[in-house]
């Protein structure tokens, strides 16, 4: 039997004679005969630990990875430095291998992680109320866009084209079955044309200023006047997807006079320099958590930041941990306001989010709690540091060309001007070098164009070589 | 010069013994209650350190307009305090590995060690998604394989693994669903069907993927009542969403005429994987009928439920549904694994990248280690214990429904409650005793219910401390029904007052 299953044949012999059984078969007899597989799965035979320590590791000596390669890839996951502390913490089995907290008595140590994490991403925002977490940036974003749809009764959400490429795509998705009407307001030198706006705030399909619009659904919406609209919110992310700083304070003051809901899409490391969107008038700050202390690992897991003004809390999604105390008067915390959530409501949640990413928050919140106020705040220098080093020298070479005047903190799009994308991605690689994204793939117009994150770990060597391997000089 | 010395020391000692009365009292303060991170905070304190800039110093790059004014008031602490913080707050808390935690419906099954170690090699943590495909062909053989081997356990054509959590995976399977109707112009199907001992998430998820949720009833024995299921079915049904085995515990003998009955009216079948513990190596959803199926990689695949997550929900299709799965599909094409976006019919992104990969990387590393025979042998004996269980309870319990379980079981409080003992008073109480207790108040259908998984990964020795903790709160419930009601008392905090922490919400520091 298996290292996991502990119950041996004589075990199980006395088992099953107590419940008055003679064989495992007659546990199953409740299964229709003709639905039972009669035969063994299709799978490969069983590994040792041994066994399988080896081929996972060849699995992952497949891998071109940061720790051996200096990655200039960022676009939405971001190889920023994890202090030593985080994988400690997160190893504690106390804590990953505890359910969500149901029972707040043996549950403490998690609820109140996740109430600091609550409280630090309200600091670092600067908004009044967080939840536990949601799966990702671009599940983060749509249920923010969900809040302002339950909150404002409107469906049209009006959404840049610096918002991440895709959580556009998860928003519309969500939308098609929420029957959401989603216009696109488009870039003008790398940041959201706002000039734009001022016609698509108009009636509703006034498509000559659309770039994509992806009207779904829905076609008896209210018409707009001044003050009023049937826009439920405006979504804008910054940095933008290229890097490009945005005018939070603007959008939160237009959305207003729209009788809309602003939403940002935030870097939780720039924004330590950054005014934050609680200080700009944003109702909802959402964003990618990832850069907080946690691993790239291919994708995922991540987790999602979801923060807004005090009068949105009920309408929130997901796990929300707050201060209580017990018979005694002691402090504690418990899981609250579950009355907007799936196991209460049933098809009248909120949303169906159940699990959400608490291990992940975890590990923003040590991460924070290291960093702390001043150490945030230096890591975010040194990427603001090291990427305008970076845009210059690459500048300076004349193979590239800037997009935009726009300020960055740690990531800028570059136009090539002597070679395809790919062709300097390919060579870069060679040289140990993860290169930047090739913005083609996602906006078709920006040809030759290169999106570049900088961070507290690249050292000047590795921008050195990078910018010489980039402009065609071998090594 | 002397006297500044002395009134220094003079200071520093009274400091100092300020410093010891304050230590004592933080002291006091944590045997009573773990202080917040944010109480401990010192200006000038760090648990940080980076490098010095190596590259030139610019000021004034980020414009006045957009400059932060007021820093982020994270907490100012030193290392050694953020260790004993976390480790202060891991002992106030209860997992797999403290001890025994039978939470119906969620599978706790112990978290294999290997498979933590293995999730954090560099070659895997330290891989970014935009990678291009050649740099990145062991994750992504890890994904295509996963998908195969989880075909091969649901008997469904192709398996995606965007999805990031269990209920992620029952929207996505059901906006799939819907793509299917609308691909063949029969958008009128806009009720999903739904049994009333469901989990919460189906109808919530039903609701979120745009569709009208009808509830079915169960019949007597916990199944689906098939005359209700009759006439709740009809052309406006786009599918039903089924556990089997159902949140009782139970298998419904009659899944191959629910099957006919939703098929005939032109819906789709959805099965909710969170019990698939129970039937690994012995049937499949596939060869039941289902069309579509969600699995909880973090229940059956004995991945770390996280306190509350990362899971990993991969949702299997049949082949017909197979063009409406989100983008991208990982594909292989002589031993070279990619990802294909061209597909025209696809619902589109539920997620961003692929999924919750090292959730999946750990999933993947489980079924290498059990193999065929070894995932037969966890359902075999989840169903065995949780059997073994529920005969032993079944003298100092009311079980409603008395016949063979599979993986879990229910009890209610019938036998306690003339003594005022409610099931959540007995679920305290088991805390003194050092255990979870079980799910409680779940399925809806059964008053004051108690579900018991017991999962393979416990011994004989176990089930039976467990069921004797069990047995003697029985017993306390008659002779001393008080003790029970106002339990616990080992635990470091007593009972919460959850209707203020909702009524007066406090769900920051300073609020």
């Amino acid at each position: 039997m298996s290292r996991y299953i502990p119950n041996t044949q004589e075990d199980m012999e006395q088992m099953l004679s107590e419940i008055g059984l003679s064989s495992v078969d007659q546990l199953f007899t409740d299964i229709p005969e003709g639905m039972k597989l009669s035969r063994a799965l299709d799978l490969p035979g069983s590994l040792s630990e041994m066994e399988l320590s080896g081929l996972m590791r060849g699995l992952a000596k497949k891998n071109a990875h940061c720790g051996e390669y200096a990655c200039f890839l960022g676009a939405g996951a971001y190889d920023h430095f994890v202090p030593a502390m985080v994988k400690q913490v997160l190893s504690k089995p106390e804590f990953y291998t505890s359910y969500t907290p149901y029972q707040p008595e043996i549950s403490q140590g998690m609820l109140q992680a996740i109430f600091e994490y609550q409280t630090m991403i309200c600091q670092l925002t600067g908004m009044d109320v967080s939840n536990a977490s949601m799966y990702d940036g671009a599940t983060a974003v749509t249920e923010a866009a969900l809040i302002a749809v339950r909150s404002t009764g409107k469906s049209r959400l009006l959404v840049s084209q610096g918002l991440h490429p895709e959580y556009r795509e998860v928003l519309k998705t969500y939308g098609k079955y929420n029957d959401l009407v989603i216009e696109e307001i488009p870039l003008r030198d790398g940041i959201t044309a706002v000039s734009e706006l001022d016609v698509m705030s108009g009636v509703k399909g006034s498509d000559g200023a659309n770039a994509a619009n992806t009207t779904l659904g829905d076609e008896n919406a209210g018409k707009a006047t001044t003050g009023k609209s049937d826009i439920a919110a405006v979504i804008v992310q910054s940095p933008n997807f290229l890097g490009a700083v945005e005018d939070l304070k603007w959008f939160g003051e237009f959305a207003a006079s729209k009788g809309a809901l602003s939403i940002a899409c935030v870097d939780p490391i720039s924004i330590a320099l950054l005014e934050p969107p609680g200080a700009c008038g944003i109702d909802i700050a959402a964003g990618e958590g990832q850069g907080l202390g946690n691993a790239l690992n291919y994708g995922g897991p991540y987790l999602g930041f979801l923060a807004a003004k005090k009068a949105f809390v009920r309408k929130m999604p997901g796990r929300i941990v707050g201060q209580t105390t017990d018979n005694e008067d002691k402090r504690g915390f418990v899981l609250t306001l579950q009355a907007r959530e799936q196991h209460i409501r049933r098809e009248k949640a909120v949303s169906n989010i159940c699990s959400n990413q608490a291990l992940n928050a975890l590990a923003a919140a040590v991460y924070m709690s290291v960093m702390g106020k001043e150490g945030i705040k230096e890591a975010a220098n040194l990427c603001l540091q090291k990427a305008h080093y970076a845009a210059e020298k690459l500048f300076a070479t004349g193979k590239f060309a800037k997009l935009s005047e726009a300020a960055f903190i740690k990531e800028f799009a570059v136009r090539a001007l002597h070679e395809p994308i790919q062709a300097i991605n390919e060579r870069l690689l060679r040289h140990g070098i993860i290169g930047g994204l090739d913005l083609e793939k996602y906006y078709p117009k920006m040809k030759d164009c290169w999106l570049l994150a900088v961070t507290e770990k690249r050292t000047k060597q590795e921008i050195d070589d990078m910018v010489r391997i980039a402009a065609g000089g071998e090594s | 010069m002397a006297d500044k010395i002395n009134e220094r020391q003079v200071n520093s000692i009274d400091n100092g013994r300020a410093e010891l009365e304050d230590r004592r009292q933080i002291e006091q303060n944590n045997r009573e209650q773990a202080m917040l991170i944010f109480e401990m905070s010192r200006d000038g304190r760090r648990a940080y350190s980076l490098p010095a800039c190596d590259v030139p110093v610019k000021e004034g790059l980020i414009p006045d307009a957009f400059a932060r004014r007021r820093d982020a008031d994270l907490p100012q602490v030193s290392e050694v305090d953020v260790a004993r913080h976390y480790t202060r707050l891991a002992g106030r808390n209860h997992g797999v590995d403290s001890s025994f935690y039978p939470l119906g419906s969620c599978t706790m099954k112990y978290n294999p060690k290997i498979n933590e170690e293995i999730a954090s090699l560099d070659g895997f943590t330290g891989v970014h998604p935009y990678q291009n495909e050649e740099s990145a062909q062991g994750s992504l053989q890890v994904l295509y394989e996963m998908d195969r081997m989880l075909s091969e356990i649901t008997g469904m054509k192709r398996v995606t693994l965007q999805p990031a959590a269990g209920a992620h995976g029952e929207l996505t399977g059901l906006m799939i669903i819907g793509a299917y109707h609308r691909s063949r112009g029969d958008a009128a199907r806009t009720k999903i069907v739904v049994p009333d001992s469901a989990h919460g998430t189906n109808p919530a998820s039903a609701a979120f993927a745009g569709f009208e949720v009808v509830e079915v009833k169960s019949n007597p024995s916990g199944g689906v009542d098939i005359e209700d299921l009759k006439l709740a079915v009809g052309q406006d049904t786009a599918g039903l969403m089924l556990t089997n085995p159902n949140t009782l515990g139970l298998f419904d003998e009659n899944i191959e005429e629910i099957a006919r009955i939703v098929h005939d009216a032109g819906g789709l079948l959805y099965y909710d994987g969170a019990n698939a513990n129970a039937i690994m190596g012995i049937c499949r959803p596939g060869d039941m009928g289902f069309d579509v199926v969600h699995l909880n990689l973090h229940k059956t695949f004995s991945t770390p439920h996280g306190g509350g997550g990362p899971g990993s929900g991969p949702v299997g299709v049949k082949e017909e549904l197979v063009p409406f799965l989100p983008v991208p599909v990982v594909e292989c094409e002589n031993d070279r694994y990619w990802l294909d976006y061209d597909r025209p019919q696809t619902i589109g992104r539920v997620r961003s990248f692929y999924g919750n990969f090292g959730v999946v990387l750990k999933a993947y590393a489980y079924i290498r280690t059990m193999g065929p025979d070894g995932l037969k042998n966890v359902s075999e004996l989840a169903v065995l214990n949780a059997n073994y269980m529920m005969k032993r309870l079944e003298d100092s319990f009311d079980i409603p429904y008395k016949r063979i379980c599979m993986h879990e079981f229910i009890l209610s409080n019938k036998k306690q409650e003339h003594n005022g003992v409610r099931t959540l008073d007995i679920a305290k109480r088991l805390l003194d005793f050092g255990y979870h207790p079980p799910t409680v108040y779940f399925p809806l259908i059964v008053h004051e219910a108690m579900m018991i998984e017991p999962t393979e990964t416990e011994s004989k020795e176990t089930l039976d401390s467990f069921v004797d903790a069990l047995i003697s709160i029985a017993r306390e419930a008659e002779n001393e029904p008080d003790r029970v009601r106002k339990a616990p008392y080992t635990t470091v905090v007593s009972r919460l007052d959850e209707v203020k922490a909702a009524r007066n919400p406090v769900l920051k520091w300073g609020d």
